[in-house]
């Protein structure tokens, strides 16, 4: 076995780890980076649509104000308001740094980071590099580790020397000595060896959990490995109930099912049909919207060329509304033979007008699944995209409630509350993965020269953990880690979906109970050398403890709000906003689950909100608490108010409210002429629209 | 459509190996990165191979698909005949570390050695000002998902293992010349892409530009202009001359 030390090891190499890892190296400590897969092959570089930051290089008004007020709608007000503000704050400062970097984000036309429209978001916020963001932020961060590593070269003569890249290697177990983080144990996928770290911080930016879903637009290193590590280190998992389902992945063919079709597809006139050919979403306008909703496909078709005068489409529903509909027509017989809709822009758009907004899903289905969207429609349903609980944190260090443990990313809790918007992801990463790099340097710093040592015995239990499934072989009675998977994929694709109801998510309980001792039978063959069945067996474990967490939150909460919608409980409750689920260990081994008080929103942040809109999430003793609405009864004279003028309005409690809001995208078409010569066109869209303020979320 | 395919794919460590036959489902949409997944799931759990998004853009499947350098994920089943018998092997030009995994641990020596970018001392975060147009250059090259196809078609390595110490490959050559085009960068790169990364290998064949699956025409828009600049460069006092009266390259 192989012993390394180290100040900060940082567990995963997307955005947040990256960023972690250069602040920790920033702040003058030696750091590891222990990545799953190759360096530079994260789930980051799926990523497309942009890093949302309130920098006002297109639209002046922008500012942290209204970036923080548009995430807490997206979120429903269950994000922690402190994570929300910092974000806002911060984000610009972290793209900006991007481009001291070398990053290159597409321009406005005076030379600024461009920024684009997205859902959710008031103003064009997202800087972006065509479609391909994420890439752009992983490699930039990528060759800022270089960076370093060349600086260190040159100064104490090793690339390695301050800042090393474990290249796929695997963390299996977080190692304490009383109570605090003391190191990490792994295998290297290469040789299958085991490697220990010694380091008092631990950063976790392992992503999502969405692999333990049949169908996901998540790639095969999102195992859930970071919440699972956390919680057997004796950290809390909060909001695990909140999964963003998005309604449009490919559902075939099936090498690309649960891949994201872009919500542009339907904002540029494509529409849903049905098996029988029909329209469906016509029918499933909730009365809510009923008025903002076109009831015929006539006006609805109107409205791409005159949205002032007719209602827009019913295709452009709410996600969850969307997503919803869609699942029922699957469920009534009608849908595709593979268990989607259509998706149809070519019957309505011409070949030339499809290739030219919509790029990357032509070449996306060409490429991919062979299919000529110009020409047929496409086949689509709702895919796990993710997953908005994760590790709870403190925001301002990243700090979990382990000392020495840190997290940042989709791995942490927190930010996004009930629901992510489209943009928030990468900003996240950057704004926290820095401060989760300076919050594990400034706890090794307040620890001197005692640290943690490793208990050697909790290293032989790990190595004995990680070798169970080579000697239990292909032996009798041993399980596939593969058969595993996919029935647990399916349990939970099934039962803990996009819509759930408490008889299937008991349904859902009582077959992970069934498949935790199985867990304890799976085998793997073939020596340790490079070997995917042994490394699917461990990577189990974390997505079945990850999957009871959802299960039990999911269960446990009785309302619908954001990435947790329930068909026994349809509405949104003001009591439930009060109320965060936190998962933990209990000492038997299983998932426990509590109440915890969602943190009180800062009065001075509060007041950023017209108190009209906030009385749909919020209870009245909290807005008076908050120093926002005057109570009720009370004699006007015995009233202390802190703005006289806002007045209570008791019994009006709409359930939705809806804003127009006109978005206006610039953006530039490059294309390849024949001679050589790049030719850029630039045109100016304007798409007025109507956003349901209760439902922004967007991706893509 | 259901049908059988006849796979053969490489197995073995860096010490032995050879093709193993498989007889496999395939069903229709599918691409060749199922059918391994199909076969780990059945007849071989252990069978090594590397894949992440499955989605054509994290550049990890790299493979060779009957000779050709491709991207499994990105290869569908459709393209080869029924009765066509497929051969999956592992990248040629790196070394083997099992099945279809092999160690592509040059293409980081060789990114390591690329000076980072330098911007100007003067200019402060958010002050970074630049055209469209200017950074598109660049921008073409960053779209690299490093699959490493390109490193592993290029004969001026792919059957010479004593050319790699001082030829760094397009996809690096690429990366100096993403450097030398961006607006800001302050950096001298023409020397070094001539005498360190071997520039001067290249002789335009263009095999990286064929199996690029981000379709980067890495030689014209890349190689060429890179291989102009030094030309110009090492050949033209003039520019001699305004290389030390400006900063501007």
């Amino acid at each position: 076995m192989e012993t390394y030390e180290y100040d900060v090891v940082v567990i995963g190499a997307g955005g947040a780890g990256l960023r972690a890892a250069i602040e920790a190296r920033a702040q003058g400590k030696s750091v590891a980076i222990i990545c799953k897969s190759l360096f530079g092959k994260a789930h980051t570089v799926m990523a497309e649509g942009g890093a949302a930051a309130a920098m006002g290089n297109v639209n002046s008004h922008d500012n942290w104000q209204v970036h923080f007020r548009d995430t807490m709608r997206g979120g429903k007000f269950l994000n922690h308001f402190r994570m929300a503000e910092l974000h806002a704050k911060e984000a610009p400062d972290r793209v900006w740094e991007l481009e001291t970097w070398g990053a290159l984000f597409d321009r406005t036309k005076d030379g600024k980071i461009s920024q684009r429209n997205f859902g959710g978001h008031e103003y064009p916020r997202l800087a972006h590099v065509g479609d391909r963001t994420g890439l752009e932020l992983i490699r930039t961060m990528q060759q800022a580790v270089v960076s370093y590593q060349q600086k260190d070269a040159v100064e104490h003569g090793a690339y390695d020397a301050r800042i090393k890249v474990f290249a796929e290697h695997t963390v299996t177990r977080l190692l304490k000595r009383d109570g605090k983080i003391a190191g990490a144990f792994g295998y290297r996928r290469e040789d299958g060896e085991f490697v220990l770290f010694k380091a008092p911080a631990v950063v976790l930016a392992t992503g999502g959990i969405g692999k333990s879903f049949k169908v996901t637009s998540n790639s095969w290193e999102y195992t859930g490995d970071g919440h699972a590590l956390a919680l057997l280190a004796g950290a809390t998992l909060v909001n695990m109930e909140f999964i963003q389902f998005h309604p449009t992945g490919m559902v075939w063919p099936p090498s690309v099912k649960g891949l994201l079709v872009t919500e542009s597809v339907r904002g540029d006139g494509g529409v849903l049909r049905n098996s029988e050919g029909k329209r469906f979403m016509f029918d499933y306008v909730p009365d809510v919207f009923r008025k903002q909703y076109a009831e015929t496909e006539e006006e609805a078709d109107r409205w791409y060329t005159d949205p002032d005068n007719n209602r827009r489409p019913p295709e452009l529903l709410p996600r969850d509304e969307v997503a919803r509909s869609i699942n029922s027509e699957v469920k009534a017989g009608r849908g595709t033979p593979h268990g989607g809709v259509f998706l149809d822009i070519a019957s309505r758009k011409t070949p030339e007008f499809i290739r030219k907004r919509l790029p990357s899903m032509y070449h996306q289905f060409k490429e991919l699944a062979d299919v000529d969207i110009t020409a047929e429609p496409m086949e689509v349903g709702p895919t796990c995209h993710y997953v908005m609980g994760g590790v709870e944190v403190d925001p301002d260090t990243g700090a979990a409630t382990v000392p020495g443990l840190f997290a940042a990313g989709e791995v942490s809790g927190g930010m996004h509350g009930s629901n992510r918007l489209g943009g928030n992801s990468l900003s996240d990463l950057l704004v926290f993965g820095r401060r989760a790099g300076l919050g594990a340097a400034e706890y090794v710093d307040s620890l001197g020269t005692g640290r943690p040592e490793v208990d050697e015995a909790d290293v032989a239990a790990a190595e004995a953990e990680a070798l169970a499934p080579l000697e239990r072989g292909a032996g009798g009675g041993a399980e596939s880690p593969y058969a595993l998977h996919s029935e647990l994929q399916q349990t939970n694709n099934d039962l803990v979906g996009i819509i759930r109801k408490e008889a299937e998510i008991e349904q859902a309980l009582a077959a992970l109970a069934e498949l935790a001792p199985r867990l304890d039978k799976v085998g793997a063959v073939g020596g340790r050398k490079f070997n995917p069945g042994w490394h699917l067996a461990m990577d189990l474990r974390n997505m079945l403890v990850v999957s009871e967490c959802v299960a039990k939150a999911a269960l446990e909460r009785q309302e619908s709000r954001g990435g947790h919608t329930r068909d026994d409980y349809t509405e949104m409750s003001p009591t439930w906003r009060q109320v965060n689920l936190v998962c933990s260990i209990a000492p038997d081994g299983s998932v426990a689950l509590k109440h915890q008080p969602v943190p009180t929103i800062r009065p001075d942040l509060l007041a950023l909100f017209d108190v009209s809109e906030l009385k749909k999430y919020m209870t009245e003793p909290e807005l008076v608490a908050g120093g926002v609405l005057a109570e009720a009864g009370a004699a006007p004279a015995a009233v202390v108010v802190a703005e006289p003028t806002v007045v209570a309005e008791p019994e009006i409690v709409p359930v939705v409210e809806t804003a127009t809001v006109v978005e206006t995208e610039t953006e530039t078409v490059v294309e390849d002429k024949a001679d050589g010569e790049v030719e850029t066109v630039t045109e100016t869209v304007t798409d007025t629209e109507t956003v349901i303020s209760q439902d922004k979320e967007g991706d893509s | 459509m259901t049908y059988k395919a006849n796979f053969k794919v490489w197995r073995g460590d860096d010490t032995d190996g050879g093709l193993e036959d498989f007889v496999v489902e395939v069903n229709e949409g599918e691409v060749v990165l199922d059918i391994i997944h199909r076969l780990q799931a059945t007849d071989a759990p252990d069978l090594a191979v590397r894949w992440n998004c499955k989605a054509g853009k994290c550049g990890s499947c790299s493979a060779e698909i009957n000779g050709m350098p491709k991207l499994l994920c990105m290869t569908r089943m459709s393209t080869f005949t029924e009765t066509e018998t497929v051969t999956v092997t592992p990248l040629r030009t790196f070394p083997v570390i099992r099945d279809l995994v092999t160690d592509v641990s040059f293409n980081y020596e060789k990114a390591r050695a690329v000076p980072s970018f330098e911007p100007p001392a003067d200019l402060k975060p958010g002050e970074y000002r630049m055209q469209q147009i200017d950074v598109e250059r660049s921008q073409e090259f960053r779209k690299c998902i490093e699959c490493y196809l390109c490193q592993n078609t290029c004969h001026a390595v792919r059957d010479h293992e004593e050319n790699k110490t001082s030829f760094s490959g397009p996809r690096f050559l690429m990366r100096i010349a993403e450097l030398d085009m961006h607006p800001l960068d302050t950096r001298d790169r023409k020397r070094e892409a001539q005498e360190e990364h071997g520039l001067g290998f290249c002789n335009i064949t263009k095999c990286c530009t064929e199996v690029c699956p981000e379709h980067i025409k890495i030689t014209d828009n890349a190689l060429i202009p890179l291989k102009e600049r030094v030309v110009d460069r090492k050949y033209d006092p003039l520019v001699w001359l305004g290389s030390k009266i400006s900063r501007r390259k």
